[in-house]
């Protein structure tokens, strides 16, 4: 049963994997923009050009390209990129960690903002403190995440500068690090003059992500316990004499937690696709930037890396929701 | 002479357009008695039982009359000490076991958190009261019950836990509300008899939500009728049922034959009665207005 469940789970997962594939190399070879001729100077030969051509494959059918590529990928080799001329693999890995460290902060923000606003609107339920908590919600939430990037560093950045608006670290540092997780390394090594610079870089870009995400889990979440309020156990507690905040946090949020939790799995994977323009944005060295340079320059092989790994990413993110909502569901977690 | 256990004194309530859904009541529940409070659906007994607990929904006001429980007048607390009160001196029988006990909680602990949380109780005596009670209520798998989650055990055992849990801190005055309308029809007098028993045993005063003439009679030695938010009589049970006074106690009875068995059910009550109480309760209402004294409450 459980076997049966994780083998159908896996190949979902692999199927998925493998539409994302398809879709992207075709697209970005119908799409106009010839990568060859971006890397010639204006007026190479066609001798020239077709020999380019040939070395990349790109003279061979759709399918005998996609068929090579593919098997490439199932080896673990995701092809050279184009403009950087580097194995694409080891350029994607090197900048998937800037990434998700910017994700898992700006996740981190977004439930440390979103929680407490959800609990005390729950609480103070029908009063101007909530009607001040949805007009918040909707601000932020009517407000994209690139378009925070460039109010925050218009207010932190140029009227106020208290924080970096660009790269990930402040480049004269000496970085002791063996990995590219900078933060968690940084923190683990108990750098945290380290730790502080690179927070310093992360924090206008990931607020920016996040505070939309932030809303969301603020708004869902305060619905959810606002409809369990009510109920008969809810009550109960209440006539046991806890606080209607101990009420909350005891009895409703775990149980308000299950609805919220898939959306929110859902809005975490739309704010990893907002890095791409919000990475560029403040200059951070991330996949997301990457993955701009890579259209501008048509580099196909590191396109198709990136967005593999883009989907590799959502692709887990979903299944550890899934595992999360069994964990807090005890009528699953028991058959 | 000691202050009774619960007093309501002239309690009226209304809903958010005005509307008057209790009217005036007032009851006593003296220490260790089983007063039962009778009443047809809508009739607003569950109203007065939430009013006691300080549980009534946002929706609903109460616009005059004052409850002190032990002589102490719940309006005239902060709502954090009346809350703190009535968390150590009452408890509630909730109507449906199924939704009374939280989902993704463990028995055990949502037994205990009263005793360790708000009564400050150490985690063993909380833990041995509790097997004690269970023990009372014929729970024979203490240790498999603590560890369930609710889903895991019948109607007929979550309302177990849930009187075994009200008994726990020994309060003074339980709120039971309608505790056996929710179970089979089997289960229902298993549950009733265990309540009296523990009632007897703790003397503990109940105030009995029903619209079951049956139950009145089986387990209470007072009884308040309520028609429409509004105490039509109020008797010792074996004088109410022995001579009724008032016509609509008389209808609730005559539409109940064999008010001696639980397992009836209320059959309608004779139109013309209550064409009477419904005329008489409109007048009433009209030159009703709420006296100052409500204001104090919150
Ligand atoms: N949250 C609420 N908002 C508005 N009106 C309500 C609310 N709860 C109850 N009422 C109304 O108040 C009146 C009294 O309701 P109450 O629940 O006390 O009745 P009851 O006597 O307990 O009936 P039952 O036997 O069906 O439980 C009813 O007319 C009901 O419609
Ligand atoms: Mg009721």
């Amino acid at each position: 049963m459980i076997l049966q469940r994780t083998l159908t789970r896996l190949l979902t997962m692999i199927a998925t994997l493998f539409g994302v594939a398809v879709v992207v190399f075709v697209v970005i070879r119908v799409a106009p923009g010839d990568p060859i001729s971006m890397m010639l100077p204006p007026g190479a030969s066609q001798a020239d050009i077709d020999r380019l051509r040939a070395l990349y494959g790109l003279d061979k059918s759709l399918v005998e390209q996609f068929v090579i590529w593919l098997t490439g990928v199932v080896h673990g080799d995701f092809g050279t990129s184009i403009s950087l001329r580097q194995n694409v693999l080891g350029l994607v890995l090197g900048r998937l960690p800037a990434t998700l460290e910017l994700s898992i902060f700006a996740l981190l923000i977004a439930l440390a903002v979103g929680l407490p606003l959800a609990v005390l609107g729950a609480r103070e339920r029908g009063t101007a403190v909530e009607a001040g908590i949805d007009v918040a919600n909707g601000v932020a939430l009517s407000i994209p995440d690139f378009l925070w990037g460039l109010v925050l560093i218009l207010l932190f950045g140029v009227l106020m500068p208290v924080f970096e608006i660009s790269g990930r670290v402040s480049p004269q540092l000496d970085l002791p690090f063996t990995t590219n997780f900078y933060l968690f390394e940084s923190i683990v090594r108990l750098r945290f003059d380290l730790t502080a610079n690179l927070l310093g870089h992360m924090f206008m870009p990931a607020l920016a992500l996040a505070l939309p995400l932030a809303a969301i889990i603020a708004q869902l979440l305060k619905q959810s316990l606002k409809e369990l309020l009510t109920l008969d156990y809810m009550v109960l507690a209440r006539v046991k004499g806890f606080s209607e905040t101990q009420v909350i946090l005891r009895e409703g949020l775990k149980n308000a937690a299950l609805p919220t939790l898939t959306l929110v799995g859902v809005q975490f994977t739309f704010l990893i696709g907002g890095t791409v323009i919000v990475e560029r944005l403040f200059s951070y060295e991330g996949l997301g930037n990457m993955a701009i340079d890579a259209v501008v320059n048509r580099d196909l092989p590191l396109i198709q890396g990136i967005v593999l790994v883009f989907a590799l990413l959502f692709v887990v993110i979903n299944l550890v929701v899934d595992m999360a909502y069994a964990l807090l569901n005890p009528r699953l977690r028991h058959g | 002479m000691s202050a009774p256990c619960l007093e309501i004194e002239g309690l009226s309530a209304t809903l958010a357009n005005g509307v008057r859904v209790l009217r005036s009541v007032s009851l006593t529940v003296e220490p260790g008695e089983v007063r039962a409070l009778v009443g047809e659906s809508g009739a607003g007994k569950s109203m007065i039982g939430k009013a006691v607990l300080g549980v009534l929904p946002p929706s609903i006001r109460v616009v005059e009359g004052r409850i002190a429980l032990e002589g102490t007048e719940l309006g005239k607390l902060a709502p954090r000490a009346s809350r703190a009160l009535i968390g150590a001196r009452t408890a509630l029988i909730p109507q449906d076991p199924l939704t009374a006990l939280n989902p993704s909680r463990r028995i055990g602990p949502q037994m205990t958190d009263r005793l360790v949380k708000i009564l400050g109780w150490d985690g063993t005596k909380a833990d041995q009261r509790i097997r004690k009670l269970l023990d009372d209520v014929r729970i024979r798998e203490p240790d498999r019950v603590l560890r369930s989650y609710p889903h895991e055990l019948s109607g007929g055992m979550r309302q177990r836990v849930l009187i075994a849990a009200a008994f726990a801190a020994e309060p003074r005055l339980i709120v039971a509300d309608e505790p056996t309308t929710a179970l089979d029809v089997t289960v229902q007098k298993q549950i009733l008899r265990l309540i009296v028993e523990l009632q007897r045993e703790h003397g503990t005063a109940i105030l009995f939500v029903t619209h079951d003439l049956g139950v009145v009679a089986k387990i209470s030695q007072k009884v308040t009728v309520l028609y429409a938010g509004k105490v039509v009589e109020q008797a010792d049970t074996a004088a109410l049922f022995a001579s009724p006074q008032h016509p609509y106690t008389r209808a609730l009875m005559a539409a109940t034959p064999r008010y001696t068995d639980p397992m009836a059910s209320l059959r309608p009550v004779d139109e013309a009665v209550l064409a009477g109480l419904s005329a008489e309760i409109a007048t009433a209402d009209r030159n009703w207005k709420p006296n100052a004294r409500g204001s104090g409450h919150d």
